[in-house]
């Protein structure tokens, strides 16, 4: 290609580009923004159906600034089901069982990283198999398990599942990697164990791996659906996304109360996300480019 | 290797480390192996191992999970092989994927390519797009079904103000499954977005000015250029996408509890109700392991064919 002849066309386009520049990055902003919008709109519908009055939530045209607006559907909301502790139970379950899992996944990631031993590959292996496990696969034995151990309907069958995370180990053994043996070593000429290595040396090290799985666990144990409804029965022991799908089958067409409880159960999770947007986004972005 | 055969200092121990390499650990390290690996390993042999097992061993029998369980060998699976209801049930996967993935990678991409320029507030906008994938699926798969609602949902409000009579949506058999697509686009639009922004960002700038330089048009330098580049985190997306889409559940057990009619029955729901409407765990059981041979073959075959089109570097 001939070097003049690319420079005079790079220098046209560059007067018709800055021609149009203007009105195309308008029309960016546009879409971008209408965009926006769109995935907004959904959340501020929830919110204005749950504070409209029950006999105009099915009335056609919609209501956008609905007349009396109370908050009757969140008192209904409490009276179904015993909301607040559902709310707290998700709370707590995500907590326990993020917690769990990353006690659980650092310290066999720093077994499989830096402690030598027979058959270390043939059993990292075997962790790695179980992480491809769909869970559909597993709930039905899981089920029956629990129901042998008299355990449905517990707390701690809801928690089983979640101690351990294949997806952790593999996730803490690659940052874990990542940490200079000359760390490790300089901790022994002091005199430490291996205990004192994985807490003083290696844990601090890997902290932003620990966080990013932290989030995924916390994620996945407060959006889980699938497994609380196979295993809960009783409100008492339900956890949020379970809590809904119950209030939606008794209350099928009363879409401001159901409204209440999504909105509810929003709110968390959002004032975590607001705080903690940056490092989420970022933990999702890192997870594609390995 | 250990932390005390790594220091310089160690000459009495390295002649043996040379001859038999392998074993340079022995056992030594066991209690502290066990230490570090029990409280893992225990959980994963009990809640994931011993099911896994399990599941098998179900697999090969007739069980109502109360009455005795009976022997049929492969019985389940040769029965699911030919019955039509199991044929139904894939077929709805794949129309759910079939609809899900472009809609949700073309969004997706044209997302990440708009928003990987400067722009005034874009740190916000990108959390906007990225809250629905923090929301949990029942409330998505609700919110839908409500702003989708036939009779006084907003969408068909809106829709008739423009002079379309919209469809019902999820309580009409065709359009049941767009309306779970439809659900299901809107809350990972943002997660692909995200993916796909990271692959744009790690191009170097170089290459697009070298073919701007050389006059190449903003078309070819996206063809050639970004699209082969973005081919590592296209082929993430991919592969997680279908894993996923293999095993879709939640929204459309929330929004069409795999109605109307069966319009919407995928694996997963079929799975779920074969072992507590129909007590057939067995069947169940069998079928699940016919998904997973599936999501296998799938997730093998790309990892096999991503050589023809994926980039690195």
């Amino acid at each position: 290609m001939g070097e003049p002849r690319g420079r005079i066309r790079s220098e046209a386009r560059t007067s018709t580009r800055a021609l149009w520049a203007k009105p195309r990055r308008m029309a960016r902003y546009a879409v971008v923004g209408l965009g926006a919008l769109a995935m907004l709109f959904p959340f501020a519908w929830a919110v204005i159906t749950s504070i409209t009055p029950s006999d105009a939530v099915l009335s056609v045209p919609p209501d956008f600034t609905p007349e009396g607006a109370s908050l009757d559907a969140y008192g209904r909301l409490l009276e179904t089901l015993p909301f607040w502790r559902i709310v707290l139970n998700s709370a707590w379950i995500g907590a326990a069982s993020t917690t769990l899992q990353l006690v659980t996944s650092a310290m066999a990631a720093y077994a499989f990283a830096r402690l030598p031993f027979p058959g270390r590959g043939a059993l990292f292996a075997v962790y790695l198999a179980t992480l491809m496990m769909p869970l559909p696969v597993l709930v039905v034995p899981l089920f029956i398990e629990m129901r042998a151990f008299n355990l449905v309907d517990t707390y701690f069958a809801l928690l089983a599942p979640t101690i351990a995370s294949a997806f952790g180990v593999f996730l803490l053994r690659q940052a874990i990697n990542q940490v200079p043996r000359e760390f490790d070593e300089a901790a022994v000429l002091d005199g430490a164990g291996h205990f004192r290595i994985f807490l003083y040396v290696v844990l601090p090290l890997i902290r932003p791996a620990l966080a990013t799985f932290a989030i995924f666990g916390f994620m996945a144990s407060w959006n889980s659906y699938l497994w609380p409804l196979i295993i809960i029965k009783s409100p008492e022991f339900m956890t949020l996304p379970l809590g809904l799908a119950t209030l939606h089958g008794q209350f099928t067409t009363q879409w401001d109360v159901v409204m209440a409880g999504s909105v509810v159960s929003v709110v968390p999770i959002l004032i975590l996300y607001v705080f903690a947007q940056k490092h989420v986004i970022a933990s999702v972005a890192q997870s594609g480019l390995k | 290797m250990s932390v005390r055969e790594a220091l310089p200092d160690a000459p009495p121990r390295a002649p043996v480390t040379h001859a038999r390499p392998k074993r340079r650990g022995g056992w030594r390290y066991a209690g502290t192996v066990a230490l570090f690996l029990l409280p893992s390993l225990v959980p994963l042999v009990l809640y994931t191992l011993i099911p896994m097992v399990g599941s098998f061993w179900t697999s090969l029998h007739e069980w109502d999970l109360i009455t005795e369980m009976r022997w049929v060998g492969l019985g389940n699976y040769v029965e699911l092989i030919g019955d039509p209801d199991t044929r139904a049930a894939f077929l709805h996967t794949l129309y759910f994927i079939a609809g899900y993935l472009p809609l949700v990678y073309l969004g997706g991409l044209g997302l990440a390519v708009l928003l990987n320029r400067a722009m005034p507030a874009r740190g916000l906008l990108r959390g906007v797009y990225f809250l629905p994938v923090i929301t949990s699926w029942v409330v998505v798969a609700l919110m839908w079904k409500w702003l989708l609602n036939p009779a006084s949902g907003i969408v068909n409000w809106a829709l008739g103000l423009v002079g379309v009579s919209g469809p019902g949506w999820w309580t009409d058999p065709d359009w049941a499954m767009p309306s779970i697509i439809l659900a299901s686009a809107w809350k990972d639009l943002g997660f692909v977005m995200i993916i796909l922004l990271a692959g744009l960002q790690a191009i170097p700038r170089e290459y697009q000015e070298a073919a701007m330089v050389d006059g190449a048009t903003a078309w070819r330098r996206f063809r050639h250029i970004t699209l082969p580049l973005l081919s590592p985190s296209t082929f993430f997306v991919v592969v997680i996408s279908l894993i996923n889409g293999f095993q879709v559940f939640d929204q459309v057990q929330i929004m069409t509890g795999g109605g109307p009619g069966g319009a919407t029955q995928v694996v997963v729901s079929q799975i779920y109700d074969l072992t507590f409407r129909y007590g057939r765990a067995g069947a169940a059981s069998a079928l699940s392991w016919l998904l997973f041979a599936l999501v296998l073959l799938v997730t093998i075959v790309q990892i096999r064919g991503q050589r023809r089109w994926v980039t690195y570097g």
